[in-house]
């Protein structure tokens, strides 16, 4: 098992208003909208170097998603930012009809997704996002897993052309991927090289399957890791390769069982080549008031969850 | 800039337009198409400057045109064919498979004219001040017009929309509303009322007038004095007084005919009534 490390905690959102900031000084098409959470989505460095590139909207999400689909008519590349919950459920015929449908250049920047949010509990803990957003034709679905691929993350969905969803979390979590990486949208991320089960994740629950992937050395079993950031497009070849050598799949996100990362792996196998698979994941309820790290072991999003998983999709290989 | 008279021959040819295109697929929204096509017809023939060829998405020094009740699609063809975006024949192909005008206009199949997708209410205002405020972000002068039915104020995003633009003083904007009075499962005043416009977009803090939509003359002088009160720190709504079905006597004033098409007997009633002035597709 590769060894990962972490000097620091931090948390995904800052990191796209790291990759903002950055995506802003290198094109001063990109602009920025924010429905009333300027300082939850980290976008106050934005608003200070390119005061005049922002629009706040106030709390109406709905409006926000219209005008950022309006302000690429005359080439801006607008981030909206609010919460998950209100970026996509909120606002989903908005994005359906004026930015997906119509093809705008719109990147829906999507923070405290998942249960992770924690404290404040399922109203505001979107675990449908995904899925909504990959059913939309020429939609990117994105779903970095820790500060710097999220800052990387930023900054290719803002050279991309095309309506893209880009989802990152709360809570601080260790940086483990590298400063200076080159994000590359609809490219698999091998984590770690293995020949006895494929886990395949997203999101949070990439350092998890790291910690998995440990505990899983020292019970003598070799983990394929890969992260799959971009779950539309889905990278397919990375899947399947990984497949034809470990012949069983673990998927791990912080998302329903229902439409998230899993099922479009499902998808994929079943066409091409069936082999057994488990999922991590949230299955098929809401979540609750707790901290991040309750929520995620009581709903079995975390490192033993996908161990019991490992193995038991091993069992019936 | 077309002078009145031509505008009215105009107008009356977008009307054949209509009824033919709803009656050659029998479906289609005659209705408020009748009721908006003077409107329509001023605004691409005298008031806004643009390009048809070749068609910039960008719109950047053009004028641009939302609309955002998008169901008036056959009026909203006929214009751009008429205004030279696409060939005039093509509007034989509205509603059909394989074809660019959809039931409800999109950018999907790359139709020259349209910008933005319509059809779902309550949308088309926002993404108008999102054109509006990246005018203003590029320091272009030209102006941003948007439609709206009455009843598509019963949509929640129009009002969030109207309270940005005021606050946002997006004063490059001009929303028109077509005030027909009427919606598909009746007249607004019985569905929904939504009486006091006038009074509810003052309160919003923006300039209001009022026009007639249906006097060719009336609605030429309006967008001009619309157009000379832009720039004032407040957007521009104007109230349209329309009557449904509009130049054919059988469908005025009527929500019957809000999305309904005209049998052959009636078709022919009804292109009596309409002058062929630049010649049918």
């Amino acid at each position: 098992m590769k060894k990962y490390t972490y000097t620091e905690k931090k948390d995904t959102r800052s990191g796209f208003g790291a990759g903002l900031l950055e995506a802003g000084k290198r094109n001063p098409d990109v602009v920025a909208l924010c429905a009333d959470l300027i300082g939850s989505l980290k976008m106050q460095d934005f608003i200070k170097a390119f005061p005049d590139r922002f629009t706040q909207v106030g709390i109406a999400e709905a409006n926000m998603m219209g005008i950022a689909a309006g302000m690429t008519i005359g080439g801006k590349i607008p981030f909206t930012g609010t919460f998950a919950n209100f970026s996509t459920g909120r606002v989903y015929d908005q994005i359906r009809q004026s930015v997906a449908y119509s093809e705008k250049n719109v990147k829906i920047a999507a923070s405290h997704a998942g249960l992770t949010l924690g404290e404040d509990g399922a109203t505001h803990q979107i675990l449908e996002d995904i899925g909504m957003m990959k059913m939309l034709p020429g939609m990117t679905v994105i779903n970095p897993c820790d500060y710097n691929q999220t800052k990387a993350a930023t900054i290719a969905a803002a050279e991309y052309k095309g309506p893209v969803y880009l989802r990152f979390g709360r809570p601080v979590v260790p940086v483990f991927t590298d400063a200076d990486q080159k994000f590359e949208i609809g490219k698999a991320w091998m984590v770690n090289e293995g020949k006895d089960v494929s886990i395949f994740a997203t999101g949070h629950l990439v350092w998890e399957a790291i910690k998995a992937g440990e505990m899983l050395a020292e019970m003598g079993i070799d983990a394929e890791i890969i992260n799959i950031h971009t779950i539309k497009p889905l990278d397919e070849e990375a899947v399947l390769k990984s497949v034809v050598k470990t012949r069983c799949v673990v998927s791990a996100e912080e998302h329903n069982r229902l439409g998230g990362l899993g099922d479009s792996i499902a998808q994929l196998l079943i066409k091409n080549d069936p082999v057994p698979m488990e999922y991590v994941a949230v299955d098929d309820s809401f979540g609750e008031s707790g901290t991040p790290e309750e929520l995620m072991t009581k709903y079995g999003l975390d490192a033993a969850h996908i161990v019991k998983a490992v193995q038991a999709v091993m069992a019936r290989k | 800039m077309a002078e009145a008279a031509q505008l009215k021959a105009i107008a009356s040819q977008v009307r054949r337009d209509i009824v033919r295109m709803v009656h050659a697929v029998q479906s289609g929204h005659p209705g408020g198409s009748l009721g908006c096509t003077d409107f329509l017809t001023a605004l691409y023939f005298h008031t806004m400057e643009y390009k048809t060829a070749p068609f910039s998405m960008d719109a950047v020094e053009e004028d641009v045109f939302f609309l955002s009740n998008g169901h008036i699609s056959p009026l909203f063809y006929s214009v751009l064919a008429r205004a030279g975006f696409f060939e005039v024949k093509e509007l034989a192909s509205f509603r059909k498979i394989n074809s660019r005008l959809q039931g409800h206009p999109t950018t999907h199949e790359h139709l020259p004219g349209v910008r933005v997708a319509s059809g779902s209410l309550g949308q088309g205002m926002s993404v108008a001040i999102g054109a509006a405020v990246a005018k203003k972000m590029n320091n272009d002068q030209h102006l941003v017009y948007s439609l709206h039915g009455d009843g598509e104020l019963q949509e929640g995003q129009i009002w969030e929309a109207v309270l940005f633009a005021a606050h946002n003083k997006v004063d490059n904007l001009i929303a028109t509303i077509d005030v027909n009075g009427q919606q598909i499962d009746g007249p607004t005043s019985k569905v929904l009322s939504l009486d006091s416009l006038r009074a509810k977009f003052e309160a919003f803090n923006w300039t209001v007038m009022e026009m007639n939509g249906n006097d060719m003359d009336e609605v030429v002088a309006g967008l001009d004095k619309a157009k000379s009160l832009t720039g004032q720190g407040k957007p521009i709504c104007i109230l349209m007084k329309t009557e449904m079905g509009k130049g054919v006597d059988f469908m005025e004033g009527s929500h019957e005919w809000h999305g309904i098409a005209p049998s052959d007997e009636q078709l022919a009633k009804a292109l009596a009534q309409l002058p062929e002035t630049l010649g049918d597709y």
